[in-house]
């Protein structure tokens, strides 16, 4: 359960989350939508801790955290219990695939290396990408990378998964590839809150989509609901304007 | 205008190359210590630490600013006035210590670029996994940095192996000395500095051809 009430996070005047509340079950798929600006990523950020929100309070299991407030060790742990899948995959340039999804499980999980290297080279089967186990980032296609950067999200098991509009940075080509793993990971009951401009992608697997405007989650409801029968005037236009 | 006494020179060949070792003594263990504070400099830029920035900026500035043979100057003969405890340092010593702070100075601000030349979703990417700042730095952000600043600082250590021979201004017996003290009995000044130079530039090329290997080396690295 992931309880996350008040948030606020300001850029010098400007307030780009505006006091967010917002529960996910523990299994729960959310996705976020919303026009560009409005502090989608913002809101991922603040609950990585990426942005350091100024206001609000956390809860990820036991973990219970006030942003205004938190000690460097409550960021760590709150890092620990979320994963972070970046728009622009944000792999590591020094590291191949297999020890991208290895660094956080030895660096930070402190398990053995033996251990980590069984897990990723298990991650990477399941990202199909086992024969790119010693390529280093530079060597794969976006699409490939994205998955590796999944790849090491998925290792960390954590408690909630953050996508950042996985797919927004790569060629059309590879969009496909990387929307399948997430639904095979979205079928695994992992608890999921994804920033997306695939609406087709979100009503398939969301269990709940928000609407966000201006900093707000302005509306929330089943996939049917949000596009079958939209309420407020501002996700009406949004819907249309993308043609969904 | 006289012919150049080749034989002369040849016999002073050997004689030259027995300072070699000193030569590069000083060098590298100038350019090891320079790099250990080069990159405490550059870490300190990169995060400005309050309070501490306005006096990296002040060494950087100041070594930068003036010439190396008036810093070697300023610690070997003026500093001890001031500070009594530096008397006993004897020429090798300070010339290591001009050496290393000078060059460090100037190693900061590259390494300074390199680090801030690693891509900075790879700092959040390894903020976000749960790393602390110091394993970021030392297995994500440091060795990329390095390898990007490596061509740079090979250029640093050839002007540091250069930079020794101003030890000799500090009463060094090196390369320089040695030849001035050979040349100051047979009066073949030309010869002898000419053998000084060619020695310093054979090696200087060494470096050069083993800086394009490593280019090369690194260019290929993390690429397969
Ligand atoms: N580091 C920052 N400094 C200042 N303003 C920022 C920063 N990051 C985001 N913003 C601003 O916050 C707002 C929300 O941004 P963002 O969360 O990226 O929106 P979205 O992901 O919905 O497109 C935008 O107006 C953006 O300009
Ligand atoms: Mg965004």
């Amino acid at each position: 359960m992931i309880d996350i009430r008040g948030l606020t996070k300001r850029f010098g005047e400007t307030t780009v989350i505006d006091g967010v509340d917002l529960r996910i079950a523990h299994g729960e798929r959310v996705v976020v939508i919303g026009p560009s600006g409005t502090g989608k990523s913002t809101l991922l950020r603040c609950l990585n801790f990426l942005d350091r929100p100024q206001a609000g309070q956390i809860s990820i299991g036991d973990l219970t955290l006030d942003a205004a407030r938190a000690s460097r060790a409550q960021i760590l742990a709150l890092r620990r219990r979320t994963a972070f899948v970046f728009q622009n995959y944000a792999l590591f340039a020094n590291r191949t695939a297999k020890e991208n999804i290895m660094e956080a499980l030895v660096t930070v999980q402190k398990q053995p290396r033996a251990e980590a290297e069984a897990r990723a080279l298990a991650v990477l089967a399941e990202t199909g990408l086992s024969d790119k186990a010693d390529s280093y980032p530079a060597a794969l296609s976006g699409g490939q990378q994205q998955r590796v950067g999944i790849g090491r999200a998925m290792a960390l098991h954590a408690d909630l998964m953050l996508f950042d509009e996985p797919t927004s940075a790569l060629d059309p080509e590879w969009v496909g590839e990387v929307l399948d793993l997430m639904r095979r990971v979205a079928a695994r009951r992992q608890t999921m809150l994804i920033v997306t401009h695939e609406m087709q992608f979100a009503r398939e697997i969301a269990d709940r989509i928000l609407f966000m405007h201006s900093g707000r989650i302005v509306e929330s409801g089943p996939p049917e609901q949000i596009f079958g029968a939209p309420k407020d005037e501002r996700l009406q236009r949004f819907l249309s304007r993308v043609g969904a | 205008m006289r012919a150049l006494d080749l034989e002369y020179m040849l016999g002073l060949v050997p004689v030259i190359l027995g300072y070699v070792p000193l030569t590069l003594f000083m060098a590298l263990v100038g350019m090891a210590l320079a790099l250990v504070l080069a990159s405490l400099l550059a870490v300190e830029r990169v995060f400005k630490v309050p309070g501490l920035d306005w006096l990296v900026l002040l060494f950087i500035s100041f070594f930068r600013g003036t010439p190396l043979l008036v810093q070697l100057f300023l610690f070997y003969y003026g500093l001890p006035q001031v500070l009594a405890f530096l008397t006993q340092i004897n020429g090798v010593t300070a010339a290591i210590m001009g050496l290393t702070l000078h060059f460090s100075a100037y190693m900061a601000e590259s390494i300074r670029a390199a680090i801030a030349g690693v891509d900075r979703s790879q700092w959040e990417a390894a903020q976000s996994i749960g790393m602390t700042q110091g394993q970021m730095m030392r297995r994500i952000v440091l060795p990329q940095a390095t390898r990007i600043a490596a061509p740079t600082l090979v250029n640093y250590f050839i002007d540091m192996i250069k930079g020794t021979s101003l030890a000799f201004t500090l009463g060094v017996t090196e390369m320089m000395g040695a030849a001035q003290k050979e040349a100051a009995g047979s009066f073949r000044y030309f010869e002898a500095f000419l053998v000084v130079a060619i020695i310093y530039w054979v090696i200087v090329e060494a470096l050069n051809q083993g800086q394009k290997r490593l280019e090369l080396f690194l260019n290929r690295a993390y690429a397969r």
